[in-house]
């Protein structure tokens, strides 16, 4: 009664093996299927953008578009900056200071992605009621820092990665 | 009835060989190089990449294109792997057209690494008229578009000979021992010291055919190298498993047997 | 038959299964039983289900990056062997897996030739799987233009005038193929079109195929019905499934050599040149898998002549389980035939390597010698050996060769006439 016994132990092994075996190989192979979806290498090196802001007057503003996104350069004036730095962060659903969110001593420039937090649509801007930005798709509110202010969306719009490469020109990305 | 089943096998690997033979009696033998990057576990020599890239730079980009490579690819894993500094400064040595920009105009500025390879000619017709009718095929994927590959590309580079006698070739005609039917439109396109390696290498044409034809392998199969190493993984893998489905089988096929 | 016996133990799985029986499907499939003295040649079913999901996945991958419009198409294929994430491994195991898709179907067919799998009561199973390879011919052929490469474009140039080849309305049907006066963008759309659909009707089709063999039950290498299940048979699953596995995984490891070390040597490297309208290759030849029809149509030297021949050449397998008149399944016991069957092979193979010549001198005369003799084996000599030659004792069960040890029959009795 022994023999068989052993017999059963070592075929139990040999299939627990090959099963964990084989389940290996299919996870090996799944990631390739899944990883093909990714954004692909001349995607990635798309990912930078440089643009010419000499032409901007104060208190207007340009798009361009950055990874397949419009990014909204603006240019504000002294008003509109004072009127951002002078709300309360209590009265903010995503609290963050105007100074965060543009470069030290540039700070007319408000650079950030033209993408509304909610779903995804492009906000206009000088609408609303903070003299910022209006989501047309779910009535989002932005004020004149790219900051949520009232409406379904969850947070302040995004400030991409940039920096001044001189006076005139801001590389994205 | 074994001798039988020999003789079968026999003849039919008969026929497997058989084309080989007769096609190569079609051209010269092609001159056999012992590349680093054949084999299971091949890869290219970054060396001879690297100049290779300059072999191509300095003397085939004036003609032939190669616009499926990026300048990016240049300092890519498996590849020439400049530095990102070198690659950068590759690309911007080169103006590229873009546009239009926010006036509607085209304008030049210089490369970046997402850019591909700048073409001599903005197109074929361009680039036939150009060379006496013969368009200079893009080199993309050249190896992998001529039977023979490397050993190819390589023995053209360095079978330029004085025709045979009694052969009498049209103006812009070249004699290549190496090429189909012999006749080549492009004039012999490396000599002695034509390139000054950065790595002090000895330019001859034998060294620069090696090393442009390197560089030329690994721009028509960028992924070779990968390849060969997941290849190899997955070959080991794949014996292991086998091994173990295979006492499986004969585990589970031994309950019928015993029975019996 | 067994499904319906089938009670699931869960109460769950009993009130799912009554409304729709897929347990009692997966108990079916489980316990088939199947013939326990099946030969490796009997793995290829399993091997070529795992070609056409390969295929499928992989086809289903590769369409998220190709673009199919003629000024695009060629680069794309370059974009996803260069900048997609493992594109060109994806690539590769799709265009080899054409390859070892036909490889494996060539032996699955071949099997089905020499055990005599096509023969009554299984000639449907057999008709089905020729519409398969049909399909297989046509998906593969379309898939081919698709990368947009010379020998894409000129292997669709060649073949479409094929049907050109039709009396009064061949130019016609041709122009209606392209969408164009040549081969040209409207014709790759439309291909890239039926690619992506027939292998989802091979889908449905090897559903029908499996259908119907598992109303008869498998053939096996002696040719002879199950006398009695409990000795003749195993329970498909363990037995069967473990060594189809084994056998796939040996499949697997000749596959992954072509894919990780020789991934263009069964391709044509004319077809990593783009399409060129105005320039033909030298030599036009098609993939491997369709030289011994190729050869067939260029040994005539009349257009229609050579286009009926070609098609006739898969035409005539259809009516193969009426033109053998043998009673004897397996050629195992039949000595006439079996040395027939190895010259047939050859036949085909010296086909396929005349297809891959020029068509000229001393290859044309082997071509049609070999094209006669296609015909002539089919025709005259599998009716007539069926019904001249003298078969060797059969053996009474399945069990019985496996129980003497030995792969030739012992213990048999005279029974040729019937089974």
């Amino acid at each position: 009664m022994d023999k068989p016994e052993k017999k059963t132990n070592r075929r139990d092994f040999l299939f627990t093996a090959s099963y964990t075996v084989g389940a290996v190989g299919v996870g090996a192979i799944i990631w390739p299927l899944i990883d093909q979806m990714n954004p692909d290498k001349a995607q990635q090196a798309l990912a930078t953008t440089e643009v010419d802001v000499s032409q901007v007057e104060p208190g207007k503003s340009i798009t361009v578009l950055w990874r397949g996104k419009p990014v909204f350069l603006k240019r504000r004036t002294n008003e509109e900056i004072a009127e951002a730095r002078s709300v309360a962060l209590n009265d903010l659903p995503d609290p963050q200071k105007d100074e965060d969110r543009v470069k030290d001593g540039k700070d007319e420039w408000l650079v950030m992605l033209g993408v509304c937090t909610h779903l995804g649509c492009v906000p206009l801007s000088d609408k609303g009621d903070y003299n910022g930005w209006f989501c047309p798709c779910h009535g989002s509110h932005y004020d004149v820092s790219g900051r949520i202010r009232k409406g379904p969306a969850p947070k302040n719009m995004e400030i991409p990665k940039y920096e001044f490469v001189n006076s005139n020109i801001i590389k994205i990305g | 009835m074994e001798k039988f089943k020999l003789v079968k096998i026999f003849i039919i690997l008969i026929i497997i060989i058989f084309p080989k033979t007769i096609n190569s009696a079609e051209q010269n033998e092609l001159l056999e190089v012992n590349w680093s990057f054949k084999g299971l576990t091949g890869k290219f020599d970054r060396n001879s990449l690297q100049r290779g890239f300059q072999v191509y730079k300095e003397v085939c980009s004036s003609c032939h294109s190669m616009q499926y490579l990026s300048y990016r690819n240049l300092g890519e894993p498996g590849g020439p792997e400049f530095s990102e500094e070198e690659v950068k400064a590759i690309a911007a040595s080169v103006e590229i057209t873009d546009g239009p920009d926010s006036q509607g105009e085209m304008f030049t500025r210089p490369g970046r690494p997402s850019d591909k390879f700048k073409s001599p000619y903005p197109n074929v017709n361009a680039s036939t008229v150009a060379n006496g009718g013969a368009y200079p095929p893009d080199m993309s994927v050249l190896v992998k578009a001529r039977p023979g590959g490397a050993n190819y590309i390589y023995s053209v580079l360095v079978g330029y000979e004085d025709p045979p006698a009694g052969m009498i070739l049209d103006p812009g005609v070249y004699y290549n021992k190496y090429m189909i039917g012999n006749k080549i439109k492009m004039s012999a396109p490396l000599l002695e010291g034509i390139v000054e390696y950065t790595d002090g290498t000895q330019a001859s044409v034998d060294q620069m055919a090696k090393d442009v034809t390197t560089f030329l392998s690994w721009a028509a199969e960028p992924e070779l190298e990968e390849r060969h190493k997941t290849g190899v993984k997955v070959l080991i893998y794949l014996i292991l498993l086998t091994i173990l489905v295979y006492l499986s089988m004969r585990r589970i096929w031994s309950r019928i047997d015993s029975e019996v | 038959m067994s499904e319906h016996d089938y009670i699931p133990k869960s109460k769950a799985g009993k009130w799912f299964n009554d409304r729709l029986p897929l347990l009692s499907l997966a108990s079916h499939l489980t316990d088939y039983p199947t013939p326990k003295n099946l030969n490796y040649w009997w793995t290829f079913g399993g091997i070529l289900t795992f070609c056409l999901l390969t295929q499928i996945i992989t086809g289903i991958v590769l369409a998220m990056h190709y673009v199919a419009h003629a000024d695009l198409a060629f680069a794309s294929v370059e974009h996803i062997m260069r900048n997609v994430n493992y594109g060109w491994l994806i690539r590769y195991i799709h265009s080899n897996g054409a390859s070892m898709f036909f490889l494996a179907v060539y032996i699955h067919i071949f099997r089905s030739l020499f055990y005599g799998s096509y023969k009554s009561p299984r000639e449907v199973i057999w008709i089905i799987g020729l519409l398969i390879y049909l399909l297989m011919m046509a998906a593969a052929f379309m898939g081919y233009v698709l990368p947009w490469g010379q020998m894409s474009f000129w292997g669709a140039t060649v073949i479409t005038n094929l049907f050109s080849a039709i009396p009064l309305v061949g130019e016609s049907i041709t122009t209606w193929l392209w969408g164009a006066y040549s081969v040209d963008n409207p014709t790759l759309n439309r291909f890239f079109s039926l690619h992506y659909l027939l292998p989802f009707l091979i889908l449905g089709l090897v559903v029908l195929h499996i259908w119907a063999l598992h109303v008869p039950g498998n053939n096996n290498p002696v040719g002879i019905d199950i006398k009695k299940p409990s000795k003749d048979t195993v329970p498909f699953h363990p037995y069967i499934t473990i060594k189809d596995a084994f056998a796939l995984l040996m499949f697997m490891i000749i596959f992954a050599g072509f894919v990780f070390f020789a991934p263009n040597v069964l391709g044509h490297s004319d077809n990593y040149i783009q399409a060129n309208p105005m320039v033909t290759p030298a030599h036009i030849v098609p993939e491997w898998y369709l030289l011994p029809f190729y050869a067939i149509l260029r040994s005539v030297p009349d257009k229609l002549g050579g286009v009926i021949l070609m098609f006739g050449a898969i035409f005539i397998l259809f009516v193969l389980p009426w033109l053998d008149t043998s009673k004897v399944r397996s050629a195992v016991f039949r000595p006439v035939y079996k040395q027939f069957y190895w010259i047939f092979v050859i036949d085909v193979l010296m086909l396929g390597y005349m297809g891959a010549m020029p068509a000229e001198g001393i290859y044309l005369v082997l071509a049609r010698v070999g094209t006669i003799y296609y015909f002539l084996h089919f025709i005259v000599i599998l009716p007539v050996v069926g019904l001249l030659e003298k078969t060797d004792p059969i053996p009474v069960s399945i069990a019985e060769p496996v129980l003497s040890g030995g792969a030739e029959p012992s213990l048999a009795k005279k029974d040729n006439g019937k089974i």
